[in-house]
C-alpha cells in the first residue's frame, strides 16, 4: 500500500506570473440547515473533474439549523490536503459571523458576499464582490418555500463564473448529488447559470486567482471515510450491524443500508446477506453485535467516544470470551460530550486498556478514505482469525469529509473465517474437541458455532473463569494458563495487521511518526521543513500491537517527533510502554482544539523543539 | 444416546429425557430455580425438541447460572447483567431456525436490564424469556430488588421504600406479544406456559415467581413459597397441545374453554376457573394485573397472547437458510461491482 504522500512529493514551484492558480482555500460561510451542503459539494466535485485535487472540510456546529457553519475546499495542484489556517476567498452568507469570517482571509484574499449583509467591511487590504442573493433566488422558477436553499446556487453560479469552473461539471456535480433526479437537477442548476450570466456581466475580475483543468485527479476517487468504512465492510462480507446514532459514526451504519440493495442482494435468493439493526443504545448495539460474531457472522458496530465508553464491559467480555467483532469508533473530541462536531484522535490509550482487568486489543488505524475500505474487510479477517475484538480508529475529518484517494481495490485474499469447527470437522475429530484448548500452539483455540447439529458441538460461553472445555472454574491455574493464552494471540496479531508506512528523505537524521488523518498535515509539513533543510524521515504507524518496523524506526532516529490530535500524547504514551529504554527519544508534537493539525503547526512545533534540542 | 440410556424411554425426537439435563446445580438446595429447570426440562421433552436447535442465554445472577442446569447439548452464552436480550438478538439472526431461551432473574430484567428487556419485547424477538422473580438479589446476598414490594422487610436491609416494577406489566405496555406469570411451586401449570412459549411466534414473556429459600422466604411476602400457594389465583388452568397429539378440545366440557391457535398450528387450551377470561384482550390483561395488585393477588396463567404479530425475523428480508452457513461467494460482492463503483465515484 502506498500513500497519498507520493503526489505531494511531485510538488512544483507556485506561478511566478502574479497569478494564483490551482492553489488556494476557499470557504463558504453560511448558515447550519440552510441546505449549503449541496451547493459547497458541487463546486468540490466540479473542481475534481476538472483533474484538480480538493479536499473539503466541514467545520459545523452541534445544532440542527440556526447557528454558522463553515466549508473549506483546498484546491492545490500540489495535492495537499491539510487544513490551512487562512483563507484566500470566503463566500459570507450569514450575517452573524461576518466580522470573523473577515478577519481569516489573508492580505489580497477574496470576499463575495450577500449583498443584503449590513455589516462594514472592515478590511481594504482585499478584494470584494457583492451578490444578489435575494434579486436573483426570488427570479428563480422555483416555489417560494425552496427559495433559501436554492439562494446558495446564487454563490455556486458566481463564484463558478469568476475562477473559471465549466458550468457543464457544476452541471455533472449536481447530476451526481441528486443521483440523476432532472427535475431537482434542472431548478438548481437553472438558478446557478442565472447567476454566473450575472456576475459576467455585472463583475470585473481584480484577483488572482483561478483554476484550470489538470490530469492530478485522473483515476481518483472522491468519498468520505465513513462511505469507505461500509463499503469496506460490505466487500468484507459483515453480515449484521448494530449501531446507535452518533456525531460523527451514523453515517458509517447509514452507508451500510444505502449500500445493501445494490451490493448485498443473494444471488440465490434475491434477499439480504446482511442486515442492520438500530439498537435503542451502544450497550446494546455492541451486545448485538458481539452476539451475532459468537452465532458466526461477520459483525460489527460503529460509534464514537461516547458510545465506546458504554460499550467497554461488552467489549472485555468478548476479549475474555474470545469472540471477534469489529468495531468502528470515528473519533470526536472528548472526554464527556466535549466537542461533538469536532475531530480528534483521542481514544487511542482509552481503546488500548479497554475493560477491566488485563487486556489488550488489535487497533487499526486508517489514514485515507482508501485504507477505510481496505480496513473496512480486513478487520473482519482479523477478529475472525484471532476470535477477538478488533477495534478501528477513524475520526471526524477522515469520515465525515470528503477526500480524493486512490480508488478502492479489491480483496487481494479470501476471507480467512478463522479456526471453526463444523459437523464435519467434529465427525472427524470424533466428538474431541475443548473450546479453549490451545491445540496449534498459537493461542488461539477452535469454536464451534450454533446451529452446528453435531451433538457434541454445543459448549457454554461466559465471561466468568472457565476452563479448556469452557466450564465453570475458579481454579487458580486454570485462570492463568487462560490469561496467558490469550496474550499469546497478539503474537499472531503482529503477522495479520497493516504495516506501518515509511517514508524517507535523503540524508534525514530525525524521525516523525504518526497516524491517521494527522499524516495529511504531517506530509505537508515535512516538505516545508525540507525545503529549510530539516529533512526527516517518516513513519505512519497503522495498527497495534506495534510491530518491528516501528521499534527499528524508534531505534534508528535519535529524535522521533510523534505528532497526533490529541492533549497527552497518546501514540507517545503507549510507544514508550513499548521501548522503555528510547523513551527519551519519543518527543510529543500533539494538540487538540477541535480542528485537524495544520502543516504551518507542526512545522513550527519541529522547528521550535529541534533549536532547544541543539 | 450413550449405552446406558440404551432401553430407557425415548421421545418423538428419539431423545431420552436424561439427554435434555444439564450439570449439577450448584443453587441453593430448594431454589425455585431449580424447579423451573426441571420444568424447562420436562418441557422441551414432552415437544420433542431437538437440543441442538436450542440456544440458552441468560445476564448475571442466581437466575443467570442456571442454563447451565439444563439442556448440555445446547449452546448456552452467560452474558452480562442486564443485557442478555442484545446478545441474543444478534445471535438468534445467525440462524434463524434456532428457538431461544433466556433465563433472566428480577435484578437483571426489572433493575440493570430493564431497557434491553423492554426494547427486545417491543421488536418481538421470537424466544422463550423466562424472569425467574424472588424479589430479592441472591449472589450479593440478600438486597432488594426492583420487583420487591413497598415496606418488605429483609435482614441487614431494613425496609423498602419503593414500589415494585411489575414484569408482566412493563411488558405489556411495551406490546409484549405472549406475557404469562406462574408461581415455581405449581410445576404443571409452569411447564404448559414453557411449552406454550416455545410454540408462540415472537416474544414469550414468563414470569415466575421464584422463592429464595436462603434471603427471602418469610412466609408473609410476596416472593415466597407460603404466600405463593395462599394467594395464587391461576386465571385458568393451561394445558398445551402438540400439533401431532391426537388430545383435541372435545376432551373438555363446551363452554369452559378457551383455545388460542398458535402460528405454528399447536394450540394453547385455557381451562377458565373463576371467571372468564379473554387472554387475547390486552386490555382485560393490564386491568387483571391492576385488580391483582389492589387484591394482593398472584394472579398466574396465560395473560395475553397475540399470535399474529410477525416477529422480528420475519421484519427482515433475509434468506431462510442459516446466515452463519453463507460462503464468501454469497457474501463478497463482485471484482466489476468494486469497479463501477469507483467509477462513480471518480
Amino acid at each position: 500500500m502506498t500513500s497519498d504522500l507520493q503526489i505531494a512529493l511531485q510538488a512544483g514551484p507556485t506561478s511566478a506570473d502574479g497569478l494564483k492558480v490551482n492553489d488556494f482555500c476557499i470557504t463558504f460561510c453560511t448558515i447550519n440547515g440552510s441546505g449549503s451542503a449541496t451547493a459547497n459539494n458541487a463546486i468540490l466535485r466540479a473542481l475534481f473533474k476538472m483533474g484538480i485535487p480538493v479536499s473539503g472540510k466541514n467545520i459545523f456546529p452541534s445544532n440542527i439549523q440556526g447557528l454558522p457553519t463553515f466549508y473549506s475546499i483546498r484546491v492545490s495542484k500540489d495535492g495537499w490536503m491539510g487544513r490551512v489556517e487562512h483563507d484566500d476567498i470566503v463566500v459570507a452568507m450569514n450575517p452573524a459571523s461576518f466580522a470573523k469570517d473577515l478577519s481569516f482571509l489573508v492580505p489580497g484574499g477574496v470576499l463575495f458576499y450577500a449583498d443584503d449583509i449590513r455589516v462594514p467591511i472592515t478590511r481594504d487590504d482585499i478584494v470584494t464582490y457583492p451578490m444578489p442573493i435575494k434579486k436573483l433566488s426570488k427570479e428563480s422558477d422555483v416555489a417560494s418555500n425552496m427559495r433559501d436553499y436554492i439562494a446558495n446556487m446564487v454563490y455556486v453560479g458566481v463564484v463558478a463564473q469568476m475562477l473559471d469552473i465549466p458550468l457543464e461539471l457544476i452541471y455533472q456535480a449536481l447530476d451526481f448529488h441528486f443521483k440523476g433526479k432532472k427535475k431537482a437537477v434542472d431548478s438548481n442548476y437553472n438558478v446557478v447559470k442565472a447567476a454566473a450570466e450575472w456576475a459576467g456581466t455585472n463583475l470585473v475580475k481584480r484577483d488572482p486567482y483561478r483554476v484550470a483543468p489538470m490530469d492530478k485527479a485522473d483515476g481518483y476517487i472522491m468519498t468520505d471515510g465513513n462511505t469507505s468504512a461500509a463499503l469496506g465492510a460490505i466487500y468484507g462480507g459483515v453480515q449484521f450491524a448494530a449501531w446507535y446514532p452518533i456525531t460523527p459514526a451514523s453515517s458509517l451504519a447509514e452507508s451500510i443500508n444505502e449500500y445493501l440493495p445494490r451490493l448485498r442482494k443473494d444471488p440465490v435468493t434475491g434477499k439480504y446477506t446482511c442486515l442492520v439493526v438500530q439498537a435503542e443504545d451502544e450497550i446494546a448495539a455492541v451486545g448485538m453485535a458481539i452476539g451475532a460474531g459468537w452465532g458466526g457472522l461477520r459483525s460489527m458496530t460503529s460509534t464514537s467516544g461516547p458510545g465506546l465508553s458504554l460499550m467497554t464491559e461488552y467489549i472485555g467480555m468478548a476479549y475474555a470470551a474470545e469472540i471477534p467483532v469489529v468495531v468502528w469508533d470515528v473519533q470526536r473530541v472528548g472526554p464527556s460530550t466535549g466537542l461533538p462536531t469536532r475531530t480528534a484522535q483521542g481514544d487511542l490509550t482509552m481503546v488500548n486498556f479497554l475493560s477491566h482487568g488485563d487486556t489488550q486489543y488489535t487497533i487499526l488505524l486508517p489514514g485515507t478514505v482508501t485504507e477505510c475500505f481496505e480496513m473496512g474487510w480486513r478487520a473482519f479477517d482479523i477478529a475472525e482469525r484471532l476470535q477477538m475484538p478488533v477495534i478501528v480508529l477513524s475520526d471526524l475529518d477522515l469520515g465525515m469529509n470528503q477526500w480524493m484517494a486512490k480508488p478502492f481495490e479489491y480483496p487481494d485474499r479470501p476471507m480467512d473465517r478463522g479456526k471453526i469447527l463444523w459437523e464435519e470437522d467434529l465427525e472427524k475429530l470424533s466428538g474431541q474437541w475443548a473450546r479453549y484448548a490451545d491445540v496449534d500452539g498459537d493461542g488461539i483455540p477452535y469454536r464451534t458455532v450454533i446451529g452446528n447439529k453435531h451433538p457434541r458441538a454445543a459448549y457454554f460461553t461466559r465471561g466468568t473463569g472457565h476452563d479448556e472445555r469452557a466450564g465453570y472454574s475458579e481454579d487458580p491455574d486454570n485462570w492463568e494458563r487462560n490469561v496467558d493464552r490469550i496474550q499469546k494471540k497478539f503474537e499472531v496479531a503482529k503477522t495479520l495487521v497493516p504495516l506501518p508506512i515509511l517514508e524517507t528523505m535523503e540524508g534525514a537524521e530525525i524521525g516523525i511518526i504518526t497516524m491517521g488523518s494527522a499524516e495529511q498535515a504531517v506530509a505537508e509539513a515535512r516538505y516545508a521543513l525540507a525545503q529549510e533543510g530539516v529533512k526527516t524521515d517518516c513513519l505512519r504507524i497503522r495498527a497495534l500491537p506495534f510491530t518491528q518496523e516501528t521499534l527499528d524506526f524508534i531505534n534508528q532516529h535519535p529524535r522521533n517527533y510523534v505528532v497526533e490530535v490529541n492533549r497527552d500524547g497518546q501514540l507517545k504514551q503507549l510507544l514508550t510502554l513499548e521501548l522503555p529504554a528510547r523513551c527519551s527519544t519519543l518527543i510529543s508534537v500533539a494538540h487538540i482544539n477541535g480542528l485537524p493539525l495544520s502543516a504551518k503547526w507542526i512545522r513550527e512545533q519541529i522547528i521550535s523543539l529541534e533549536e532547544k534540542s541543539s | 444416546m450413550t449405552d446406558q440410556m440404551v432401553g430407557l424411554p425415548v421421545n418423538l425426537a428419539g431423545f431420552t429425557k436424561a439427554e435434555y439435563k444439564g450439570v449439577p446445580s450448584t443453587l441453593c438446595q430448594g431454589c425455585g430455580h431449580n424447579s423451573i429447570a426441571a420444568q424447562i426440562i420436562s418441557a422441551c421433552y414432552e415437544l420433542n425438541i431437538v437440543p441442538e436447535k436450542v440456544v440458552k442465554f441468560s445476564g448475571i445472577g442466581c437466575s443467570s447460572k442456571s442454563p447451565a442446569y439444563f439442556l448440555s447439548r445446547s449452546f448456552g452464552f452467560n452474558g452480562l447483567h442486564g443485557r442478555m436480550p442484545s446478545l441474543a438478538l444478534g445471535a438468534l439472526f445467525a440462524d434463524t431456525s434456532l428457538k431461544g431461551i433466556g433465563i433472566s432473574g428480577d435484578g437483571d430484567s426489572a433493575s440493570i436490564g430493564l431497557g434491553q428487556f423492554k426494547h427486545m419485547v417491543r421488536r418481538n424477538l421470537p424466544m422463550v424469556y423466562i424472569v425467574e422473580n424472588n424479589g430479592v438479589y441472591g449472589l450479593t446476598k440478600g438486597q432488594f430488588s426492583a420487583t420487591a414490594e413497598k415496606g418488605l422487610q429483609l435482614k441487614k436491609q431494613g425496609t423498602n421504600p419503593y414500589l415494585p416494577v411489575d414484569i408482566c406489566m412493563e411488558a405489556l405496555v411495551s406490546n409484549a406479544t405472549f406475557v404469562a406469570r406462574s408461581f415455581a411451586g405449581d410445576p404443571r401449570q409452569v411447564k404448559e406456559l414453557i411449552k406454550a412459549a416455545f410454540n408462540h411466534r415472537g416474544i414469550a414473556v414468563l414470569d415466575i415467581i421464584s422463592p429464595c429459600v436462603t434471603f427471602h422466604n418469610q412466609d408473609n411476602t410476596l416472593h415466597s413459597y407460603n404466600w405463593g400457594k395462599d394467594h395464587e389465583a391461576p386465571l385458568h388452568e393451561i394445558s398445551y397441545v402438540p400439533p401431532r397429539d391426537e388430545i383435541t378440545v372435545e376432551d373438555f366440557e363446551e363452554g369452559t374453554t378457551m383455545e388460542v391457535t398458535l402460528h405454528n398450528g399447536s394450540t394453547v387450551v385455557l381451562k377458565k376457573l373463576e371467571h372468564d377470561y379473554d387472554p387475547t384482550d390486552r386490555w382485560q390483561a393490564l386491568r387483571m394485573l391492576e385488580d391483582a395488585e389492589r387484591n394482593h393477588w398472584l394472579v398466574t396463567g396465560l395473560l395475553y397472547v397475540d399470535p399474529e404479530e410477525p416477529s422480528l425475523f420475519e421484519i427482515y428480508d433475509i434468506p431462510e437458510e442459516p446466515l452463519n452457513r453463507l460462503t464468501e461467494e454469497r457474501l463478497r460482492p463482485s471484482r466489476a461491482s468494486l469497479n463501477e463503483l469507483n467509477q462513480s465515484l471518480s
